[in-house]
């Protein structure tokens, strides 16, 4: 509650610090002041749901994991602003109210992550979604950028469109939104239940860009500002599976229902894995792979929507910050190499060692290499697969995924460090080594101890 | 330098271990809580083949480190650096009794190799390298899929070795899960038909590190089994034996004949450790004491004179800087020292008796016997191919016309004395005496034995 307040709140107050602070580098240490003081409130909660949650107005449940979960979200848009919020001025004038975007859509993630009612979840993914259209074409007189907006604002306008039906239709079978309540698994299933929830994760798979919903992606992410697809591709992705993973485990699990839908998620997740691997091999920017690669991890992610046990939701907390913080110093690093292309990273060892390490580090963590957090959160949606108990099918295809993924990661790697070239690289400040290094050491701390972020849960 | 003094300081920890091993085992065991959420401890021990395997770890890296003592690599720091890691990662694995623990080491041995291999190897190193890469991790995603289950299995919710070994699970159920570990340790052995990466990664890597590969690294797959497969899955091994047999003997044969008609020395050498793991594989899946026994004491002296053959190519190529034997020829007359240490070393390679490699040969073998005569019939075909293709090298390469090149040739270094004298007294010493590793080795086989038979 005090993260959705307190967010909601930082992004009116950034409108309006455009007007008054003149020094855009300060617009970006007051935008870092004001989410730590959202990190901070979101944390102090915590001693109000030791024993359970608690609920407001039947709209909102606060428990330990949604703010174990925004911590999360809120840490890695720390570690976001603290890496690239001196990127936000490169795009153009409006820095604060770039800032004022990404507080909206944080408290829209705020929502996600606690909604107990079907209205509070279609105001997330729409607080969430309208921020990154205009983001997505921040960067004015680039034609590209103004097809990305355009693209996405279309698609995810319609996708909404079938999120409300859905909704509505569970409402007609179920004669309530609240979530705790709908009682859908007991009994038999209801058509219009189960044509609701097929619409829902039509809709949702939108969101977090799963095969055969994800031909937004590659072109969005590529046109955007690379700073916000930075954002768009970890953070508000992640947002997008707290939904997914609040809405399936707490209403359509139990009784005849979860038949209905887990194969059709199976098969989505599937797609999403297969096809994002290979897309993501023949790619030639490193830009563009990482594009394919966040579809190829939403379908890891998937499996732990797909499982619906404790190891899952364990899973997707540690997936969220595994695959956030790398994919964030990822794209950090990307943001100073000038040419986004695998020959661009040519010799960036030999150039700037700190650099190239860190890149290895994250990239290591995206394949799943054990010593970095990427690997325990493979494995606890692996585990969770496992455990369900019906998909070791699905469990060997990821598996089998993984290796592929090795592939287009270690290029990346190969180029930094065994060919030789002479990349150009913008200058960068010691604080933005300091930050880097940081991220690397975290990485690397949940890869050796993941309980650091898990015995919070249990 | 400082490579050199850790070496050695890790192999008197090894030395402290083995000498409390002898008097109390239990003292060596540790486990702290690691990831309390999963169960998963940091649980490691020794028990006589971790003991033996540790000590060849200790010793092959102190090997490399004096072979190399006066070379002169591009970025010591990160080679050294690596090198040390990898040990790390390999003592893990042959420790590790927390199967989560092991799954770690496993990987961990395995970076800094595709490093080390990638940033000084030869001309096709970076896709070379980058298939072994590939091939090793994707068997050991498939592991992990099959430790996941195991874990789940398991009524305590743990991956200690002492749950996974009570697991008792359901015959059919252990038939598919055989095939998920195997396929992890068949790769990294390797056995055929997964063994296309190893020729040409040997090939391409620095020599040091092909030393360690080849030595110390394969073995992971061999000790993977003995300590993993074995205990936990036993009826699936049993249904699978005689697939594995078959497949470890067409490794043997096959790899032979290739090894004949090889004129590049290191492929030569690659092929000729396929057709010697091939019979250790082939002796895990005989089931029987002496065939165990055999096997665990070949590992030791595998890695030993593979390492001393290794050291031996490091050698020449430096000084000539030629991997082609038909080039080579007549170095005895101008380094005949080099020459005596690389005759004794190919003899052992043989597995002539009064080297170390003959007991543990013997002893497989006879174990190979008892399980089946046709198999040990074909695989006794490998010896005779063994010596054919080893004397072959030792013509072509030392004896024979010299030439322009071969006649500048210089003889052995203060350092290469060192290594090579160290292998052929370990070589002459269990030739003699194999009975301390044979000691050594007993605990484990017998406990295994046990826990099959069960």
């Amino acid at each position: 509650m005090n993260a959705l307040i307190s967010t909601a709140l930082s992004g009116v107050v950034m409108m309006f610090a455009g007007l008054f602070i003149q020094k855009k580098q300060h617009i970006k240490y007051f935008a870092i002041a004001a989410l730590l003081v959202s990190f901070v409130a979101n944390l102090l909660e915590i001693s109000t749901v030791q024993a359970g949650s608690h609920t407001l107005y039947n709209m909102i449940e606060v428990s330990r994991f949604s703010i174990l979960f925004n911590a999360v979200i809120l840490g890695a848009t720390l570690l976001y602003f603290m890496l690239s919020g001196s990127e936000f001025e490169k795009v153009g004038e409006h820095v604060a109210d770039y800032f004022a975007l990404i507080f909206f859509i944080l408290s829209g993630i705020m929502l996600a992550s606690s909604f107990s009612n079907l209205l509070m979840l279609f105001l997330a993914i729409e607080i969430i979604s309208i921020p990154q259209y205009i983001l997505a074409g921040s960067d004015k007189k680039n034609l590209k950028s103004n097809e990305a907006s355009l693209k996405y604002f279309l698609m995810g306008s319609f996708s909404t469109g079938i999120l409300l039906m859905g909704i509505t239709l569970i409402y007609g079978a179920a004669g309530t939104f609240n979530v705790n309540e709908l009682g859908l698994g007991s009994g038999d299933a209801h058509p219009l239940s189960i044509s609701g929830i097929m619409l829902l994760i039509f809709a949702l798979s939108f969101k977090v860009s799963a095969v055969p919903f994800h031909f937004w992606t590659p072109d969005v992410y590529d046109g955007s500002p690379t700073v916000f697809t930075s954002f768009m591709a970890t953070v508000v992705k992640a947002g997008g599976f707290i939904a997914f993973l609040r809405l399936f485990h707490v209403s359509f699990t139990g009784g005849a229902l979860s038949g209905h839908w887990l194969l059709v998620l199976a098969l989505i997740a599937a797609g999403t894995l297969v096809l994002g691997n290979l897309t993501a091999v023949f790619q030639q920017s490193v830009k563009r792979m990482l594009a394919y690669s966040s579809i190829a991890q939403a379908g890891f992610m998937l499996l732990a929507v797909i499982a619906l046990n404790e190891t899952a939701t364990q899973g997707i907390v540690l997936y969220a910050a595994a695959y956030s913080v790398a994919t964030i110093g990822m794209f950090a690093v990307l943001m100073k190499v000038k040419d986004y292309t695998f020959e661009g990273f040519n010799g960036l060892a030999r150039k700037q060692p700190l650099l190239a390490l860190s890149a290895t580090v994250f990239l290591f963590s995206l394949a799943g290499i054990p010593l970095t957090a990427g690997f325990f959160a493979k494995y606890f949606v692996l585990a969770a697969a496992v455990q369900q108990g019906q998909l070791l099918w699905l469990v060997i295809l990821a598996v089998v995924c993984a290796a592929v993924s090795i592939y287009y990661y270690f290029r990346v790697i190969m180029a930094m460090y065994f060919k030789a070239g002479e990349p150009e690289v913008e200058p960068f400040s010691p604080a933005f080594k300091a930050v880097l290094v940081v991220a690397v050491i975290i990485v690397i701390a949940l890869g050796i101890y993941p309980g650091l972020l898990l015995h919070f849960i249990a | 330098m400082l490579g050199l003094i850790s070496s050695l300081a890790s192999l008197a920890v090894v030395a402290g271990a083995l000498i409390q091993f002898q008097t109390a085992p239990e003292a060596l065991q540790l486990s702290v809580p690691w990831i309390p959420q999963l169960g998963a401890r940091f649980q490691v021990g020794l028990d006589g083949m971790g003991a033996m395997l540790c000590l060849l770890t200790a010793i092959a890296f102190l090997l490399v480190f004096i072979t190399i003592y006066n070379r002169n690599y591009e970025r010591p720091g990160s080679f050294y650096g690596l090198m040390l890691l990898s040990q790390a990662g390999l003592v893990g694995v042959f420790t590790a009794y927390d199967a989560m623990l092991f799954y770690v080491f496993w990987e961990l041995a395995l970076i800094p190799v595709y490093f080390l291999c990638s940033m000084w190897g030869g001309e096709k190193r970076i896709p070379v390298t980058f298939k072994f890469f590939i091939y090793t991790f994707t068997g050991s995603l498939l592991m992990l899929v099959g430790i996941i289950y195991l874990y789940l299995q398991s009524p305590d919710k743990s991956f200690s070795y002492a749950s996974f070994t009570n697991l008792n699970l359901p015959a059919q159920e252990q038939s598919w899960l055989f095939w998920l570990l195997f396929v992890a340790f068949a790769i990294k052995m390797p056995i055929f038909p997964f063994h296309t990466w190893q020729p040409d990664t040997y090939e391409q890597s620095p020599t040091p590190v092909t030393m360690i590969l080849s030595g110390v690294m394969v073995k992971m797959g061999l000790f993977g089994i003995i300590r993993w497969l074995l205990p936990v899955l036993p009826q699936g091994a049993y249904m699978w034996s005689d697939v594995a047999i078959v497949l470890s003997v067409i490794g043997i044969i096959y790899a032979s004949c290739i090894a004949i008609v090889q004129t590049d020395i290191k492929r030569l050498i690659a092929y000729s450790s396929i057709a010697h793991i091939g019979l250790m594989s082939a002796a895990i899946f005989a089931h029987n004491d002496q065939s165990l026994q055999g096997l665990q004491v070949q590992m030791f002296n595998h890695g030993i004179n593979i390492i001393g053959l290794w050291i031996v190519v490091e050698i020449i190529q430096q000084r000539l800087n030629i991997k082609n034997m038909e080039e080579m020829g007549g170095i005895a007359t101008y380094a005949p020292r080099l020459a005596i240490f690389l005759v004794i070393i190919a003899l052992a390679n043989i597995a002539l008796p009064l080297t170390n490699g003959f007991i543990g040969e013997f002893l497989m073998f006879s174990g190979l016997f008892q399980y089946n005569v046709w198999v040990m019939a074909v695989a006794g075909l490998g010896v005779i191919l063994a010596a054919v293709y080893t004397l072959n090298m030792l013509q072509k390469v030392i004896f024979g016309q010299s030439n322009t090149l071969t006649s500048t040739v210089t003889d052995l270094q203060n350092t290469e004395l060192v290594a090579l004298s160290l292998i052929v007294v370990v070589i002459l010493f269990l030739g003699f005496y194999p009975k301390p590793m044979l000691e050594l080795v007993n605990s484990t086989s017998q406990l295994l034995l046990a826990n099959i038979v069960k």
